[in-house]
């Protein structure tokens, strides 16, 4: 169990961290959500004893970090991938983080067998993709067993493979009554793999639940409305306080407008109303991305200029499911 | 906050072959010495910098030798006025490791800055959280290390030195009440004369300071790049300079001077005019590297990693 408690770090004027306080339990995968800038490295190293924080602490187990007898034993960690001398091979690297944990080298080939590294973990890591650092990354934090996990974008670059692997490693871990703690700014990844959320940003914390009460959160529930008459309709749903937004035309099919504001029962009553006729009336709940950029949308670190850039973004990874999806319903958050 | 279960059962890649957990106890002290051997003995460039050291080293004190000699049966002037002729331990000792210990200054501050730079540091520490156990057991390696090859190349400077120049012929003319007289010898030089091996080994521990010395610079300063400047522009500039200085504040500030001071066990016979006696003058050198190693385990301690 990590416990952070008023957690607080300055750098210069800016603060990184600002009274932080959150608690991650074990036998779930949490995952730690924020906007590029909003702390979540930071508070993975003051969590870790590497940075000293200002005002506050934490907690692994109910002892900071420094005071841990054999920490790989109880905690495992990565930070940054490529952060290992690149002129070392993997098994070094693991090698020497073994010897300082008093593990057997055995241990060693057995994480680099968990991560499938075996085979080139006698080269040096110069030569290593992001992908493959990754592994060595997860293997390093794997190396004492530990009950606790603190993993900062584990899974990126790795190939899709590599992620579902991940994924399923974070999930049987946490099966294992361990206390996973992942950041990532994948939201697609997040959704299928966290149980439960701690959103942060510009330091502080927006959300602490779990994924599906932070995606109920959101009011950004769009409905999917397929008509001949789309614009017409679109000027009648405006009139009732919605906001419909035309979708691109799908080839041979009617026009298609995504509609917040109101449900799919209301926009059925009101095409009935006006005799016009509908193709396709979808409610589409909010995808985790969706909701993860209507509640950070005030916490933006480094927002760009151009709404449409992040429209974009949001359409083009938006539900994956949703497969006709030239749709988005850009979030209100994103075009600022 | 789910209550927690009695443990699954372990998984078998994850856990099957772990020992049980032994009783929360550090781990030993010999656990991270041994870390350390792996971390320097598994990076190319260690290797790479000490046959550097004992390339330059030796050949650089064969060939000075050899070109001096030369140059003084050649009846060249400079030459015969050479150290060679009036300290030959001294110039043997000092003109290839003079320059061959600029490498041992590159490895020293490379173990450590290269932690930094390519930010292993952070494994270090994440598995050492008490941080000044990492820098102690790095400096023992390496001083063990450098000891080792160091006193090894100091003896082979020595003895391929004193190859060269035992038997040669010095000839010296001396003015005599008023007579010109001609005084013939022959150069004799062995680890049995007096103070001879003192300063042959000590060229070894001369070596093994510097070495602490640069690692506690690299220590410091964490940039690789910077901390090699740093201590080869010490070494080579800042600190002979010093004796530039004028009046005799100007002699004591360079006498006490880190590499000026150390530089004195290598030297079997004190030159004129020298503040301290050899050994005075490696204690000078010890005790600043002490402080700098202290003062580098006391930012250790405190800054952001």
């Amino acid at each position: 169990m990590i416990e952070a408690h008023d957690l607080t770090k300055r750098y210069g004027d800016k603060l990184a961290v600002d009274h932080l306080s959150f608690t991650v339990g074990p036998g779930r995968v949490t995952g730690f959500l924020g906007p590029n800038g909003a702390g979540k490295s930071t508070t993975m190293r003051l969590v870790l004893g590497l940075d000293r924080p200002n005002e506050g602490g934490a907690t692994i187990d109910g002892r900071p970090y420094a005071e841990l007898a054999q920490p790989l034993r109880t905690v495992g960690a990565l930070l940054e991938a490529k952060a290992m001398h690149p002129g070392r091979s993997a098994r070094n690297h693991l090698l020497f983080l073994a010897q300082t944990q008093g593990l057997p080298s055995r241990r060693v080939d057995e994480v680099l067998d968990l991560v499938g590294l075996r085979d080139v973990a006698r080269q040096r890591v110069r030569g290593y993709s992001l992908g493959m650092s990754q592994r060595v990354g997860i293997a390093a934090a794997m190396l004492g067993n530990p009950s606790v996990l603190l993993l900062d974008e584990p899974v990126n670059g790795l190939d899709p493979e590599g992620i579902l692997w991940a994924r399923n490693l974070l999930k049987r871990l946490a099966s294992e009554q361990r206390t996973i703690f992942v950041s990532s700014h994948l939201m697609n990844e997040m959704a299928v793999t966290a149980d439960h959320l701690i959103v942060i940003g510009k330091g502080k914390l927006i959300a602490d639940c779990t994924t599906q009460e932070f995606i109920e959160r959101s009011s950004e529930k769009s409905v999917l409305v397929r008509s001949p008459e789309a614009a017409a309709l679109a000027g009648l749903i405006a009139a009732e306080g919605g906001k419909a937004i035309p979708q691109e035309p799908a080839h041979g099919r009617a026009a298609a407008l995504s509609v917040t504001g109101l449900d799919a029962p209301r926009i059925g009553e009101i095409a009935a109303a006006n005799r016009i006729v509908l193709h396709e009336l979808t409610p589409r709940p909010a995808s985790l991305e969706e909701a993860f950029l209507e509640l950070t949308a005030g916490s933006v670190e480094y927002g760009g200029d151009v709404p449409a850039a992040s429209e974009e973004t949001a359409a083009s990874s938006a539900a994956p499911a949703s497969t006709a999806a030239p749709a988005s319903t850009a979030a209100p958050g994103s075009s600022q | 906050m789910t209550s927690v279960s009695p443990p699954a059962s372990p998984s078998p890649l994850t856990a099957a072959a772990l020992p049980a957990r032994a009783p929360a106890r550090r781990p030993g002290f010999g656990g991270l010495l041994l870390a350390e051997w792996t971390k320097i003995r598994s990076v190319r460039s260690t290797l790479w910098t000490l046959v550097i050291f004992a390339v330059v080293s030796l050949g650089l004190t064969g060939l000075f030798t050899w070109l001096t000699l030369n140059a003084a049966s050649n009846g060249r002037r400079d030459a015969r006025a050479s150290g060679l002729f009036t300290d030959p331990v001294s110039f043997i000792l000092g003109t290839g490791l003079g320059l061959g210990q600029l490498a041992i200054c590159v490895l020293g501050a490379l173990v450590i800055s290269s932690e930094y730079s390519s930010g292993a540091i952070r494994a270090s520490l994440l598995a050492v959280p008490r941080r000044y156990p990492v820098l102690v057991a790095k400096g023992l390696v390496f001083a063990v290390l450098v000891a080792i090859v160091g006193e090894i190349v100091a003896f082979c400077s020595f003895f391929i030195g004193a190859t060269l120049v035992n038997g040669q012929a010095v000839t010296r003319t001396l003015s005599v009440a008023g007579h010109a007289v001609t005084v013939r010898r022959t150069l004799e030089v062995s680890l049995s004369q007096p103070n001879v091996t003192r300063a042959v080994v000590g060229a070894g521990l001369y070596l093994t300071g510097l070495g602490l010395f640069a690692l506690a610079i690299g220590a410091l300063i964490r940039h690789t790049a910077g901390a090699i400047t740093a201590v080869i522009g010490m070494v080579l500039v800042i600190f002979p300079l010093a004796g530039l200085l004028p009046d005799s504040w100007g002699a004591h500030v360079h006498a006490y001077l880190p590499t000026i001071a150390g530089q004195l066990i290598t030297q079997d016979k004190p030159t004129a005019g020298q503040l301290l006696s050899a050994w005075q003058g490696f204690g000078v050198f010890c005790a600043w590297t002490a402080l700098l190693l202290a003062a580098a385990i006391y930012l250790l301690q405190r800054r952001d990693a």
